[in-house]
């Protein structure tokens, strides 16, 4: 077959195009997640109850992600956000507020806050509203300490998120999605299928129809939450998961809800309970 | 009354050069995004009442501020725009498959053509949850604007009506 030549250039760039769309349809087969050569995360499970019959596996955002930017999650000396969860880990020993007492004095070692990032957002202690680890953390702060709030996306509140969802690395997601959560976790979901803004776009619209699929240089992961906070490389700097949350409502042309608000803290929960199973990654590195 | 009979009654030369200079005026003739005539989900008239720049509309297709296109829409016949998506089918040959009207519509609202459709309408300023001020993620403090003007919408469309294979 004779072709002109600007079609077979076109033919040959089709078939560029296919093949790199094989390739990346699917997230990284074989890569495994283990850090410093010593912690095994898991970052990919069986449906759980949450999102079985729809989805066939459940995939860390971890496994989208290029080789280099995989890399740099599998050292701690390489990871970006471990200057961050080592200055939460110094604040978790400083006194703060007026009654003298730092986080240390009540909890200890930080240590003791293994597996409390599997189960965010959990009900609050009066069963009264559904709180994110930020929500607890202010809880603490106002209440026992009698220290200002931190707000919700300042650096000092996520250098603490980060040096406690350090502390649950490799532990396994399981959120309570019983009893007076469980009309949160219904809020969550509806949230989560309504196409917002002029754009018209779900959460599902990406990140369970398309996950593994190409937006521009954007390869689709299932949004799973399990590496937050996470170090964002555009960003330069932690993201957490409600901020997260608004960057992407508003990429639908819509007006977002504010981090923190009982929107973003019902879809938390709905979404941690898609990723069920995965291995806390926090602090993870992602594009 | 005898005003306007005085107005219909003027001469047919003068009425004929009335008429070929509004034809010439394409912006008279702009529809609005809810005055948009569906046929199913295709659009027979322009929007603007003229043909459109396929050159611009290749424009409009692959800036990121614009339309966008090539984010969701592999496009073979422009191999220098890099990182296309594939979110919806290729592009390539759109023109043998669809007819004008049908482009035009797709482009207006795909949701009339494929219910459900992931794609976003980009000639609809209404029918929306939560719509923001752009990308702001504000509220708009304004009637919101389509996605794309008229002009840009018969610049795609002119453009897609090239993709024959």
């Amino acid at each position: 077959m004779r072709l002109p030549y600007r079609s077979k250039l076109a033919a040959a760039s089709v078939l560029a195009v296919l093949a790199a769309g094989a390739v990346l349809a699917d997230p990284s087969p074989d890569a495994e997640l283990v850090v410093n050569e010593d912690i095994e995360l898991v970052t990919r499970v069986a449906p759980g109850p949450a999102v079985e019959g729809v989805l066939t596996e459940v995939y860390s955002g971890w496994l989208y992600r290029e080789t280099e930017t995989r890399a740099m999650q599998m050292d701690d000396f390489d990871n970006p956000a471990m200057v961050f969860a080592d200055q939460g880990l110094d604040m978790w020993d400083t006194v703060d507020g007026t009654e003298g007492k730092s986080c240390a004095s009540c909890h200890e070692g930080i240590e003791s806050m293994k597996g409390v990032r599997t189960s965010m957002p959990k009900m609050n202690g009066a069963a009264t509203d559904l709180w994110s680890m930020e929500n607890f953390i202010n809880d603490c702060r106002t209440n026992r300490m009698g220290a200002e709030a931190w707000k919700w996306n300042s650096n000092d509140m996520k250098n603490m998120t980060s040096a406690i969802s350090l502390q649950s690395r490799g532990e396994p997601m399981k959120v309570s999605v019983e009893g007076a959560a469980a009309d949160w976790w219904e809020r969550g979901k509806e949230i989560y299928y309504t196409r917002y803004g002029q754009l018209e776009l779900a959460c599902a619209n990406c990140h369970e129809v398309n996950a593994g699929n190409m937006i521009r240089a954007d390869h689709l992961s299932q949004g799973q939450i399990n590496g937050f906070p996470t170090y964002r490389l555009k960003d330069a700097g932690v993201v957490s998961i409600h901020q997260r949350f608004v960057g992407c409502v508003r990429d639908t042309r819509a007006e977002t809800f504010a981090a923190g608000s009982e929107e973003f803290r019902a879809l938390e929960l709905y979404v941690a309970s898609r990723g069920e199973g995965l291995s806390i990654e926090g602090v993870s590195v992602r594009p | 009354m005898k005003s306007h009979v005085a107005h219909w009654a003027m001469a047919p030369a003068l009425a004929a050069a009335l008429a070929a200079a509004l034809a010439a005026l394409p912006a008279a003739a702009e529809t609005a995004p809810g005055g948009v005539a569906f046929d199913g989900g295709a659009v027979a008239a322009s929007l603007t009442g003229a043909p459109g720049d396929a050159t611009a509309g290749a424009t409009v297709m692959t800036t990121n501020a614009l339309g966008n296109c090539v984010a969701c829409h592999e496009l073979a016949a422009m191999p220098e725009v890099q990182f296309q998506g594939n979110i919806g089918p290729a592009l390539d040959g759109a023109a043998d498959r669809w007819t004008e009207a049908e482009l035009r519509g797709l482009v207006v609202n795909a949701k009339l053509t494929f219910e459900g459709t992931m794609m976003p309408a980009f000639y609809k300023t209404d029918g929306f949850i939560r719509p923001g001020d752009g990308y702001t993620g504000k509220a708009p403090t304004a009637e919101l604007p389509p996605v794309l003007t008229a002009q840009q919408v018969e610049d795609v469309v002119a453009y897609l009506l090239t993709l024959k294979e």
